[in-house]
């Protein structure tokens, strides 16, 4: 029996030599049409759909520009952009996000877009998102998809509780939204679920609602500071758990979607989380369970940091006009917000939020969605180098241990300085 | 006599428990990919579905595609593993057997190459792959794979040799046996649990393997298993639980038969009173 099986395999393995080698062929230097290989992250049904089609449609246009669709992971990209940057083997366009692409740009491995990039679609994109892939001077990638933080609400026991839902535009207040929760809290029903694994990249994007900076720059020299306004939302979360006892405290220790059983359930009322939470909504809320996507809340602004979705082309490629082109067709207002639409995501371009609202009527939170786009902008963290280190190694630590009512406020404002310092020296 | 049974009922009660234990993810697994998505967030969930649904397996398939890359795993690990065996089983037999200095050092080599992590590999392995056109091949792949998983191969491999009593060798050696009859009538026999083993170490880590798979293979046709389903997973830990699961499970198949084809050879104690004490 082991002889067969021997037999068999070597048959594979001289069958190998056939149909194991891939085109590795050099794209444009010869005659014939320019190959581009895209790397896509899209993992939903719908957006992978969205981009097999604009691909397909594209190369059946462009018989002189043909581009191979190449679908990545979340989990993985980054070890394999950078194996491949280093072997010299990029794909010619791909897709990430902003907080990632400054690393490779810094080290020269991304096209600066800012000569490649037409006005028209320049012009669709705010200045501040443009900023989160600018990195001294040079644009590292076109910013298509944002995620802004909403809060999802059970519509039935908002009602029962006599709150009204606001409109897109008409953001609560913190005070408002602490006051609703406390409302909405009664027996075996909390008034929010603050999902907390995972704290520290909401407190940074929310404490901008109190423009709290956290990272400061003095000339060359950056520091962490942990002042008034830096307090704010750990503080107002920390209350709603521990002192008004309005949140949940067994969401504090659950990742993003884990609240999402309770919530159907009506344990929790509200659930602040990214618009893309509104696709499970649609998915897999049970026959009967009405939703709502209320506004960001606001503080002295409704203003969250924006770390977009992006896409960039490497310095490597032969062709990175021909690589423009495509990026342009691939994000004109149509195409963008079918993109959107696919991945539950807000749209950077003014035209595609346009459309967004028109196609599906701002039904499910997509008036929301579109309308939070305007609160987007950069934020101090998302310059700073040390960020990735600081927030691993010291600010998830205290964060976690401060949410879970272990150390004071003030005991995590020291936390969070002293990590800084060993970080940014 | 009542204490033996007693024992055994223990012995047989662990063992049940210790196979609930390893197969409930299995289990789980099984009952989500027949769920649809409203059952995946029940507060009280069900390892029965309610309402039972082969949508994740039509979108599995529709959306990947999974076959071609079972194939292509199929084929990577399979040469893999009979590669392997075919190197190592002469460098093992010749380690066990012959006593030279070079033996120790070898085997000590062997063992710290084990030690470093892949990660520092990767990128030379890749810039060497790309000089000899094996980038984006599944040649290339296979080579890895082998190289991979060669040291560990043969450490096994040697100790199955050294377990066969010289003397049994001897014996027939005496008896007029030539050398080559020796290796293919009394140690190849022998040996053949070993070798089974061994194989489904290496065809087991071609199998699983992910980032070498990821990092060399360019081209979506040629993807293994692995890098297809991490392509159900998204961002910050959301997965597309359903037709995860139901590819999971169908790629657990061919390996659950390969298993099932070689672990009847896996059986040792031929050797029982081979050699009297």
């Amino acid at each position: 029996m082991l002889r067969k099986l021997v037999a068999v395999s070597a048959a594979l393995l001289i069958g190998l030599s056939g149909c194991g080698s891939g085109d590795d062929d050099d794209s444009s230097s010869s005659e014939g049409p320019v190959k581009l290989r895209f790397l896509s992250l899209a993992w939903q049904k719908e957006s992978l759909t969205a981009n097999r089609e604009l691909v397909d449609k594209w190369n059946a246009e462009h018989p002189d520009i043909q581009v191979e669709y190449v679908q990545g992971d979340w989990n993985s990209v980054h070890d394999q952009l950078l194996t491949s940057f280093e072997g010299g083997d990029a794909p010619d366009i791909f897709q990430y996000e902003s907080a990632a692409i400054g690393e490779f740009a810094k080290q020269g491995y991304l096209a600066d877009l800012s000569s490649l990039v037409s006005s028209d679609l320049k012009g669709e994109i705010s200045d501040g998102i443009w900023k989160t892939v600018t990195f001294d001077g040079k644009v590292a990638g076109v910013p298509f998809l944002l995620e802004s933080q909403v809060v999802l609400a059970n519509k039935k026991l908002l009602d029962a509780a006599g709150i009204t839902v606001p409109a897109a535009g008409q953001s609560w207040t913190w005070d408002e939204f602490q006051a609703n929760a406390q409302k909405l809290t009664k027996s075996g029903t909390y008034g929010v679920a603050w999902a907390l694994k995972s704290p520290t990249n909401r407190v940074m994007n929310l404490s901008l609602n109190f423009d709290g900076k956290f990272f400061y720059t003095d000339g060359s020299k950056t520091e962490v500071k942990v002042g008034d306004a830096e307090k704010e939302i750990p503080r107002r979360i920390h209350d709603m758990i521990y002192v008004t006892k309005s949140a949940s405290p067994d969401a504090v220790g659950m990742g993003g979607t884990d609240p999402l059983p309770g919530f159907f359930a009506g344990k929790y009322a509200m659930l602040p989380g990214g618009v893309f939470l509104r696709q499970q909504m649609v998915e897999q809320a049970p026959a009967g369970f009405e939703w709502v996507t209320l506004p960001p809340i606001k503080g002295l602004s409704a203003n969250q940091a924006a770390n977009p979705q992006t896409l960039s082309i490497s310095e490597d490629s032969k062709g990175k006009k021909q690589a423009m082109q495509f990026v342009e067709y691939f994000l004109n207002p149509a195409n963008m917000a079918r993109l959107a639409q696919g991945d539950w995501l807000v749209p950077t371009g003014k035209k595609a939020g346009e459309e967004l609202i028109t196609s599906t009527g701002g039904k499910q939170g997509w008036d929301v969605a579109v309308a939070s786009a305007g609160d987007l902008t950069i934020a101090p963290f998302q310059t700073v180098d040390g960020y990735p280190e600081w927030k691993t190694k010291y600010a998830t630590p205290a964060l976690q241990q401060y949410f879970a009512n272990k150390i004071t406020l003030d005991q995590l404002g020291t936390q969070l300085v002293d990590g800084g310092k060993q970080v940014l020296r | 006599m009542r204490a033996s049974r007693l024992a055994r009922t223990l012995q047989y009660g662990a063992l049940a428990v210790y196979m609930v234990f390893l197969g409930f993810p299995l289990v789980w697994m099984l009952s989500t990919s027949f769920k649809p998505p409203r059952e995946m967030v029940e507060i009280h969930p069900t390892l029965i579905p309610h309402n039972p649904t082969l949508d994740n397996y039509v979108a599995a398939f529709t959306e990947q595609e999974l076959g071609r890359a079972a194939l292509n795993s199929l084929q990577v690990s399979l040469s893999s593993a009979v590669l392997t065996v075919l190197v190592a089983l002469p460098a093992a037999y010749a380690l066990a057997r012959f006593k030279t200095k070079l033996g120790t050092a070898a085997l000590g080599w062997v063992l710290l190459s084990q030690l470093f992590p892949f990660v520092l590999l990767v990128i030379p392995l890749f810039l060497i792959l790309r000089q000899v056109d094996l980038v984006n091949t599944h040649a290339g792949l296979i080579l890895v794979y082998v190289v991979w998983a060669l040291p560990f191969a043969l450490w096994m491999l040697q100790g199955f040799v050294r377990n066969i009593p010289r003397e049994l060798e001897e014996a027939a050696a005496v008896d007029g046996a030539t050398r080559l009859q020796v290796l293919r009538r009394v140690v190849a026999p022998l040996l053949a649990p070993g070798v089974v083993a061994t194989s489904l170490f290496a065809f087991i880590s071609a199998w699983n393997e992910f980032f070498f798979a990821l990092v060399l293979l360019k081209s979506p046709d040629l993807a293994t298993l692995p890098v297809t389903l991490a392509r159900f997973v998204g961002v910050e830990g959301i997965a597309r639980l359903g037709p995860l699961a139901a590819g999971s499970l169908l790629a657990t198949i061919p390996s659950l038969i390969f298993f099932a084809f070689l672990q009847r050879r896996l059986t040792s104690g031929s050797l029982a009173g081979a050699v009297k004490g």
